[in-house]
């Protein structure tokens, strides 16, 4: 639970930064741009009454709907979110963070979308950085060491993306 | 005089260098858990850098969940720890029935810590015997196996299955306990109670085990924290958080009325909470602390395992008694193709080998939009490269080991 100071504390410190909040959810998030985001990062770490000192898990959620029908009937256009679920041993809060990031950088297929990494912040957030790169497609700038994880080195495409497709055979092994 | 020659090779011993290797350890290495595969690069007998490669078990469990609904995604949690397969349920379980704001019967809350606790019993008592197995010794492995066998047995009267249960659903569990499966339960807890102690010979206070463990693999509480780690790898380096007591309320209150211990060393003291440990009526009282022995090492690690048995021990010996005194219903599982709402949910809970934390993303379908395990072996084990920096070759399973990791869990 993340109480209004917080909120309250990052809106001062970041302004056009915060872009929304949403104290209704199940789990109250923040969200923030990318510019923004080690910054934030780091103060929540740091300041005194949150320092949420533990990087729990780094998610990548692809809104796309590969139906054009069902496309037409949702009111958010394609985008990925990177959520990042922080929480505090030494006092015991949880916050969800989100970056809204384009599918595609500058609308270029095949172009990875990039983010900031915050492994410099938390060095859990490496692996967990890797793990989104391989499944999700997410280059995440300042890494150091951004390869994949999961798959093999040599796959192509990052399977949860919602328009991935297997590929039909690998080193001669069939697929579908 | 005669100049000496050193054209000859046997001369240029005296001046000779080891070159560094790279040195191949796994998929198939039986001290790595399965199919981790860790590449040394070494010199001589001492290793600089270490390099996870993981994969090997990948099955994109999460991409399998974005086409099944909630309760049919229930098996594949199975696959992920198959050693404590009814805690990932009970995880998955959790977080659904926290998106659905349902709650659970007074009756399924006490049959739920009955089973999870047992599952951890049942892994920790793996995580012993292999671990044993690491360090060249065979006998624990057979110890350990053999309590969990009547584990095992309990959990097929209960479900059917004896590694892959999918019993723990949301909304419940599929069947109440069957008739008379407390008092079996009873009378294994009662028989095991007797062989903790002898666990505990085996290799707690084993001087060869505690020349290997002992100082080995030192993780500083601060460290633990930035490599993400949880469960009894956090808390043997002595930072007192277990999400069954710190967790979140959905969580916490499963444990409501229960008296048990955090297992954590005090970090100023260095001492562990007592024993509250009945042995043919007497308290009996842990082994003594090795004065080999520092805080955040492989031997406090797997102690910690250890002191959790029993509690899990006192939990499932509480919640028979609060299991039998209420009746009713114990919660019946959701429907298959129950709808999930346009909302997301995150929860974490207290697996045998830390916080198993899963994220699910609704849009309004029974098929969930967006599945996500955040594994607790995952962040465990990337604190490997860190800790194996400058030791020898021969203690990079002592450290791997004291980890616990399960590889189906890392890989997904």
């Amino acid at each position: 639970m993340s109480d209004i100071p917080l909120v309250a504390e990052l809106r001062t410190k970041f302004g056009e930064g915060i872009i929304d909040v949403n104290l209704e959810a199940i789990d109250e998030w923040v969200e923030v741009t990318p510019q923004v985001l080690v910054e934030v990062c780091q103060f929540l770490k740091q300041a005194e009454g949150f320092r949420f000192d533990m990087c729990n898990s780094i998610t990548v959620v692809d809104y796309l709907h590969t139906d054009p029908k069902k496309a037409a009937k949702v009111d958010w256009d394609p985008h990925l979110e990177v959520v990042y679920h922080l929480s505090s041993i030494a006092t015991k809060l949880t916050l969800v963070l989100k970056v809204k990031i384009p599918r595609w950088k500058n609308g270029v297929e095949g172009d990875l979308p990039t983010v900031p990494s915050v492994a410099q912040v938390w060095a859990t957030a490496d692996w967990h950085e890797r793990e989104a790169y391989d499944l999700s497609g997410v280059n995440f700038l300042g890494h150091p060491n951004l390869k994949r994880i999961l798959c093999p080195d040599d796959w192509e495409g990052h399977p949860l993306r919602k328009d991935y497709e297997m590929p039909m055979e690998y080193h001669g092994i069939r697929n579908r | 005089m005669a100049t000496l020659k050193i054209d000859d090779p046997r001369v240029i011993e005296f001046d000779v260098r080891t070159d560094e290797m790279l040195i191949n350890m796994g998929p198939q290495h039986p001290s790595t858990h399965g199919v981790l595969r860790l590449v040394l690069r070494s010199d001589g007998e001492v290793v600089s850098d270490v390099e996870p490669h993981l994969g090997y078990l990948h099955r994109c469990a999460e991409k399998i969940g974005e086409n099944l609904t909630a309760r049919q995604w229930i098996p594949y949690t199975d696959r992920m720890d198959y050693l404590a397969a009814m805690n990932m349920n009970l995880g998955w379980s959790l977080v659904i029935e926290k998106m659905l704001e349902y709650d659970l019967p007074e009756r399924g809350r006490h049959l739920r810590v009955i089973i999870s606790e047992m599952g951890r019993i049942a892994s920790h008592l793996v995580a012993m015997g292999t671990y044993g197995l690491d360090l060249g010794s065979f006998t624990p492995f057979l110890y350990g196996f053999r309590e969990r066998e009547k584990i095992l047995n309990l959990f097929e009267e209960a479900c059917g299955a004896r590694l892959t249960y999918s019993y723990l659903t949301p909304g419940g569990a599929t069947a109440d306990l069957p008739s008379g499966w407390t008092d079996s339960c009873r009378q294994f807890l009662a028989e095991f109670k007797e062989v903790i102690p002898e666990l505990h010979t085996l290799l707690t206070t084993n001087s060869i085990f505690v020349s290997r463990t002992a100082g080995i693999g030192v993780m500083s509480a601060k460290m633990a924290i930035d490599y993400g780690c949880t469960g009894p790898v956090l808390r043997g380096s002595g930072v007192y958080h277990d999400l069954r007591f710190h967790g979140e309320e959905r969580y916490t209150e499963m444990y409501d009325g229960y008296i048990f211990d955090v297992i954590c060393a005090d970090p100023e003291t260095g001492k562990y909470p007592e024993s509250n440990y009945e042995f043919h009526g007497d308290s009996l009282d842990y082994p003594e602390i090795p004065r080999q022995a520092i805080l955040g090492d492989c031997w406090h690690r797997f102690y910690v395992r250890m002191l959790e048995v029993v509690q899990s021990v006192r939990l499932v010996e509480q919640a028979i008694e609060k299991y039998e005194a209420t009746s009713g219903d114990w919660g019946k599982p959701i429907r298959l193709i129950q709808k999930l709402p346009v909302k997301e949910a995150y929860m974490e809970t207290e697996a045998p080998r830390g916080q198993m934390g899963f994220y699910v993303v609704g849009d309004g379908d029974s098929i969930p939009w967006r599945v996500r395990a955040r594994s607790s072996s995952f962040c465990n084990l990337s604190v490997t490269a860190p800790l194996c920096q400058g030791i020898l070759l021969a203690d990079i399973p002592a450290i791997v080991g004291s980890l616990d990791v399960v590889m189906g869990e890392i890989d997904r």
